[in-house]
């Protein structure tokens, strides 16, 4: 819908109007207005799962926000001061108690980065629901998987910023799973630390890429996703394609304009979201040791390995994969197929468009066996989640090595079983009651 | 000289190996008297006079008392021993190279050590209210001291005037063996007051983060409503 043969503005004469005439013959303000806000169609028939994109939006505009004045009082220097505490440690602490609304801005950046989480794996849930990674918006699901990426590596940065006990080690154990790869494994994790442990180089250049390289580029991919999504529409939960039913003057008969609909609409969303992540910041900031992790209220310590690393939360299902492959392949180590299959975990999702053989979209529609697999997918993701936060035992494997057999082949077997599901069939329009 | 490396090297060890055989620990409820600021100023003056001599709390300044109902002279007069300053640091005396060569680790700073001692086994007040209470007498200990809590500790029992002396039974259940010179009740009262500054100081700003909170739920309480009106009011042409 990203259409810019709209109107140029033609001022009525007074000075506001002039000024828009005068923009609009220079830049296609106007245009755009129209193109993403105003005269784009959005289905009519949202429902609860498509509040996550722009909630998502609005968690990175928190994170830009609060990282921006975080970044004017943290010291990202691990060298100890005079109370031999490390001093990105204590400035940490100094912006929590010395800086005014410190902690407040603090509280808002370490809880933004769990609920910016909790908010794309809703928004990438949904997306497996209605199917809407099915064409034509590959590439909108591609550019999302991009973003994914960049968001756990921003996380995976900015962890080791506070430089507490988990912040460390958590980085240790992540950046020495490079030495699994064959030849180059140890070179490179080296070359990635700019040590031989996690110390001073490492934390700034995590610090640099956490401030500046992937913000930069998780902004260039949203903005792709969206255009990408305004080119083609939105998909619903119905599957449906509205743009196939359209009035006399080619709107689509089941769209309604962006805005003000859904903008009033998503003003809901983001209140009740913000009344959630209120309740985190205010009365729970720790989030149960998940969003803060107990440990890493301990600085930085090199000579004292804690004897539990657990990943924060949002990691912990593809850690769990790493740590279910306990066999050696093709003369290569264990530790190297973990990260493999870590990898994979996430690298997969891209491919869902290619992977889906049915001829509908929506869960709606979709057959009983699609169903089971979707259903035992998330089951695993959530049993992973959580074996992953556990210290290593026997069961404890061998439930994460059955159900990281699931979690692939909700994936690897989907060409069959989407094919041979059987389907209801679709609406000509969407449902409205 | 060298058994006596060997010693500190295991001193510091000690705890990691602790923790690796790490069975679920019981933790004693540590009573909460974040509300009770008589109770927080005889915390404030139990850790100055007992912790302060070999723990620091670098995160936290003097002045920070203030709002623990004390007044600038009470805090310069009755806590201040190391610096004039009131805005100064708690700062600790000894350097922490000699620290580490008396007790095998440098004593850590503590003014993060109630939220960074939390745990699955409980609250880290919770754990700091055993662990003080969990102290017993250990000949094989180079302090003649351990504890329940913190197995082969580094840390003498600096309370043990207050306590008394425990010992641990056969049973794994501490006795006291010798009484101190407060009875179980009054030491677990004094406990209960470091607690609760200990917690105090990890954060003093919760109480104003919890008073603020319920204001800023109640304005989007108020905002919900009036932006489920407005959606309300534009929809109603959807049909």
């Amino acid at each position: 819908m990203a259409n810019t043969n709209f109107e140029k503005y033609k001022s009525d004469g007074s000075l506001p109007g002039n000024l828009l005439e005068w923009v609009d013959a220079r830049f296609p303000a106007t245009a755009m207005w129209k193109g993403h806000l105003s005269e784009y169609y959005a289905p009519k028939n949202f429902n609860f799962w498509y509040f996550f994109g722009s909630l998502a939006l609005l968690v990175l505009v928190i994170q830009i926000v609060t990282g921006i004045f975080l970044v004017m009082h943290y010291k990202p220097d691990a060298s100890l001061n005079a109370a031999g505490i490390p001093v990105a440690f204590a400035s940490v602490e100094y912006i929590m108690r010395d800086v005014p609304w410190g902690w407040l801005v603090r509280y808002m950046h370490s809880t933004g980065a769990s609920a910016f989480f909790i908010v794309v794996y809703l928004h990438m849930f949904r997306g497996l629901l209605y199917g809407s990674y099915r064409q034509p918006r590959e590439l909108i699901w591609v550019f999302g998987v991009l973003i994914f990426l960049c968001l756990m590596a921003e996380a995976f940065f900015g962890y080791l910023l506070p430089w507490g006990q988990m912040s460390f080690w958590g980085a240790q154990v992540i950046v020495n799973l490079f030495g699994a790869i064959p030849l180059i494994g140890e070179p490179l994790s080296i070359w990635v630390r700019g040590d031989f442990v996690i110390g001073d180089a490492t934390l700034n250049r995590f610090f640099s890429f956490h401030v500046i390289a992937i913000p930069l580029v998780l902004i260039g991919l949203i903005a792709a996703h969206i255009l990408a999504l305004h080119e083609v529409g939105s998909n619903n939960p119905d599957g449906v394609e509205i743009k196939k039913k359209k009035d006399e003057n080619g709107i689509p008969l089941d769209g309604i304009p962006f805005h003000p609909y859904y903008t009033v609409k998503d003003i809901v969303g983001v209140v009740v979201f913000l009344m959630v992540f209120s309740l985190v910041v205010f009365f729970a900031p720790e989030g149960g040791g998940y969003f803060l992790e107990y440990n890493n209220f301990f600085p930085a310590d090199p000579l004292k390995t804690p004897p539990h690393i657990a990943p924060v939360w949002y990691f912990t299902p593809y850690y769990s994969v790493l740590r279910a492959m306990v066999w050696n392949f093709f003369g290569l180590d264990a530790k190297f197929w973990g990260v493999v299959g870590m990898g994979a975990s996430v690298v997969v999702f891209a491919f869902l468009p290619w992977l889906d053989r049915s001829p509908v979209k929506s869960i709606r529609y979709r057959g009983p066996i699609f169903k089971s697999f979707l259903t035992a997918f998330v089951i695993c993701f959530f049993i992973l989640g959580y074996l992953g936060t556990q210290a290593p035992s026997y069961w404890g494997e061998k439930v994460s090595q059955v159900c990281t057999v699931i979690y692939f082949a909700f994936f690897l077997l989907m060409p069959w079983y989407s094919k041979i599901d059987k389907y209801k069939p679709e609406p000509e329009r969407v449902t409205w009651n | 000289m060298r058994s006596l490396k060997t010693l500190f090297a295991a001193l510091l060890l000690a705890p990691t190996l602790a923790f690796a055989a790490g069975a679920a620990l019981h933790l004693d409820k540590a009573p909460d008297v974040s509300g009770d600021k008589a109770a927080l100023q005889n915390g404030a003056k139990l850790f100055v006079n007992y912790c302060l001599n070999c723990h620091g709390a670098s995160a936290l300044r003097y002045n920070k008392l203030l709002d623990l109902g004390l007044t600038e002279q009470q805090i310069k007069d009755n806590l201040m021993f190391t610096t004039d300053k009131i805005g100064e640091q708690m700062k600790v005396a000894i350097r922490p190279e000699d620290a580490k060569k008396w007790f095998g680790a440098a004593p850590p700073d503590l003014s993060l050590i109630a939220r960074a001692r939390a745990s699955a086994d409980g609250s880290g007040a919770d754990w700091l209210y055993t662990y003080l209470r969990s102290f017993y007498r250990d000949d094989k200990r180079p302090t003649g001291w351990n504890n329940v809590v913190f197995a082969n500790v580094g840390m003498p029992h600096i309370l043990y005037e207050l306590q008394g002396e425990q010992v641990l039974g056969p049973d794994h259940k501490l006795t006291l063996a010798v009484p101190g010179q407060l009875s179980p009740a009054e030491y677990d009262t004094q406990i209960r007051d470091l607690v609760g500054f200990l917690v105090w100081m990890g954060e003093p700003t919760s109480g104003l983060r919890k008073q603020l909170g319920v204001a800023v739920l109640l304005f989007l309480g108020v905002l919900f409503v009036l932006a489920y009106l407005l959606k309300k009011e534009y929809w109603k042409d959807i049909h």
